[in-house]
């Protein structure tokens, strides 16, 4: 673990950074995106999520709506390390940040900024949040393969 | 005076439990209350020592439960001074609201009727006559909350005709918390022919309840809000307007005879509204919570809640970092946002120092506009919450920052 990942200060101002300026915090109206609502009773979050997504390569991640910092945060941090990546590429990143949420073994290397959420677990009602960009994502890539 | 530390020792829960390495502080009781063990033991006791069903059998056992199970009926009647035949046992104030709507509203109900509700009111209370009205061609109407999210009783006055037939108010709001005129509500009401349906799952935990003085038509509440066990609730309603309603659910004990023509011979109310058998061990843990909550006193927990909530309000005023929304409400619900943090992230601090708040909509959705935001977290006491609690809890929002919000997820 280096030690960029024991700096509480370095990884909050990665977050607060993120949830102020959300990259990618805009949805787009043209053709050719693939988008999903995710909003859950239990929670205040209710974000959309669109990727453009083609053969085989993430052009583009958007989303927008309203959500709390941890949400917010991680679905910016996903748009920016997912985009111009292969499905296969990003299907690894995905289990990898999987694996971090729940404490087992990954690779911090290919999950770069958002290794910010590695100790999410310890406040265990806020998983949902670190993760429901990144599932809105995955079922993203999974329509994606289903239309081919 | 209550003695909040001999009431602690008779809570489990109370006795060292921690949360996230803090002892626990549970200021979530607008969502549920922690239970003493006298309830505990009498929903025990009942697999313990009784066994059979109600209304069943003819032997000692199940003759034991029929006692305590109309004793119960009789208590809760006491309990909100109106007659025991006036008592059904439902599954909670979700299922009494309902019971109405569909049971009476739907049979009061002509094309142009109108129901009158709020904004501020929970989902429970609103949304079964959304779906009523929509089917008897009726129409829902809010009356409009002053500014400070009061029910407008100029405005309701206002809005009053004969085309109103349904008045449907919490009495006391479970965001912010102000008791309703009820009483002059009924009356306004029922000047004009209208009904008043009141979801009292926020008051009857927390205040002497009196519905022949509120003269309202309905009251619904659980007994889990209440220190009693989940999954039970009671629903009131006036003697002639129970023989007109109609039960949602026909099954076991709640018909007199059947024949194979399709005749039904329904029992009378409040009998046949509980078909099949009814959480029995709730029933006498719901028994066991009324005694309790009587022997301390429902007018003492309406003040000793008041003081503390006033005791918190002063405090929490003189922050800057926090917003209150109800600083002048009437009972133990406080409800806030730490300026500048998303509710859930403030939520989660305090959960963080071991303090059990809700963050969230609250399931009244429609207030939100009024609020001018999206969600807001809500610490609601209870009478066995202490002053040195509040301090805790007032440390905690004072300290509470993005920044300090944050740090508890590293």
């Amino acid at each position: 673990m280096n030690n960029f990942m024991n700096d509480p200060m370095m990884l909050r101002s990665i977050i607060m950074d993120h949830y102020e300026y959300p990259r990618n915090h805009e949805l787009k109206k043209e053709d050719g995106y693939l988008q999903k609502h995710m909003a859950s009773e239990s929670c205040i979050d209710d974000i959309y999520v669109q990727s453009k997504i083609t053969d085989g390569i993430i052009e583009d991640i958007r989303f927008d709506g309203v959500a709390c910092t941890i949400s917010t945060s991680s679905t910016s941090i996903m748009s920016e390390l997912l985009q111009g990546k292969t499905i296969d590429e990003a299907k690894k990143i995905i289990a990898n940040y999987y694996q971090m949420i729940d404490g087992k073994d990954f690779d911090e290397n290919v999950l770069q900024e958002a290794i910010a959420f590695h100790n999410v677990g310890k406040q265990a009602n806020r998983i949902k949040c670190a993760t429901i960009g990144w599932k809105a994502m995955e079922e993203l890539i999974e329509e994606s393969e289903a239309k081919k | 005076m209550l003695n909040v530390e001999n009431i602690r020792q008779d809570f489990p829960m109370l006795q060292g439990k921690m949360m996230q390495q803090h002892p626990l502080i549970y200021l979530d009781n607008g969502a549920t209350t922690l239970k003493p063990r006298a309830v505990i033991d009498a929903v025990v006791k009942y697999y313990e020592e009784y066994g059979a069903n109600a209304h069943r059998g003819d032997y000692d056992l199940s003759y034991f439960v029929d006692q305590e199970y109309q004793q119960t009926r009789e208590d809760v009647a006491a309990f909100l001074h109106a007659e025991s035949e006036e008592i059904v046992y439902t599954s909670g104030a979700t299922a009494g609201l309902n019971m109405v709507a569909y049971g009476i509203g739907e049979r009061l109900l002509q094309e142009g009727d109108i129901v009158l509700s709020s904004e501020a009111e929970h989902a429970s209370c609103v949304l079964p006559w959304m779906r009523v009205a929509t089917k008897c061609h009726a129409s829902l109407a809010y009356i409009p909350l002053q500014e400070d999210g009061r029910i407008d009783m100029d405005m309701l006055e206002q809005m009053m005709n004969e085309r109103v037939k349904v008045i449907a108010l919490a009495h006391i709001g479970n965001v912010l918390g102000y008791i309703a005129p009820m009483k002059e509500i009924c009356a306004l009401a029922h000047r004009y022919g209208a009904i008043v349906v009141v979801d009292a799952a926020q008051s009857a935990p927390h205040m002497p309840i009196d519905v022949k003085d509120m003269d309202c038509d309905f009251l619904a509440f659980s007994a889990h809000k209440m220190c009693g066990p989940t999954g039970v609730g009671i629903l009131y309603g006036k003697k002639a307007l129970l023989a007109q309603m109609e039960p949602m659910l026909l099954g076991g004990d709640s018909n007199a005879r059947f024949d194979v023509c399709g005749n039904i011979q329904l029992k009378d109310a409040p009998y046949k509204f509980e078909s099949g058998t009814q959480p029995i061990e709730g029933i006498f843990g719901l028994h066991a919570a009324i005694r309790y909550l009587q022997a301390i006193g429902m007018k003492e927990i309406h003040r000793y809640e008041q003081q503390l909530h006033a005791y918190a309000v002063a405090r929490l005023k003189q922050m800057d970092n926090i917003i209150l929304y109800n600083e002048n409400n009437d009972t133990g619900i406080i409800t806030f946002n730490v300026k500048g943090v998303f509710a859930q992230d403030a939520a989660t601090f305090f959960n963080a120092n071991g303090i059990a708040v809700r963050s969230g909509q609250h399931c009244a959705k429609l207030l939100n506009e009024v609020l001018q935001t999206s969600a807001t977290i809500r610490a609601s006491l209870y009478f066995y919450n202490t002053k040195e609690e509040i301090d805790r809890f007032l440390a905690v929002c004072a300290n509470a920052t993005m920044e300090t919000c944050l740090d508890v997820f590293f």
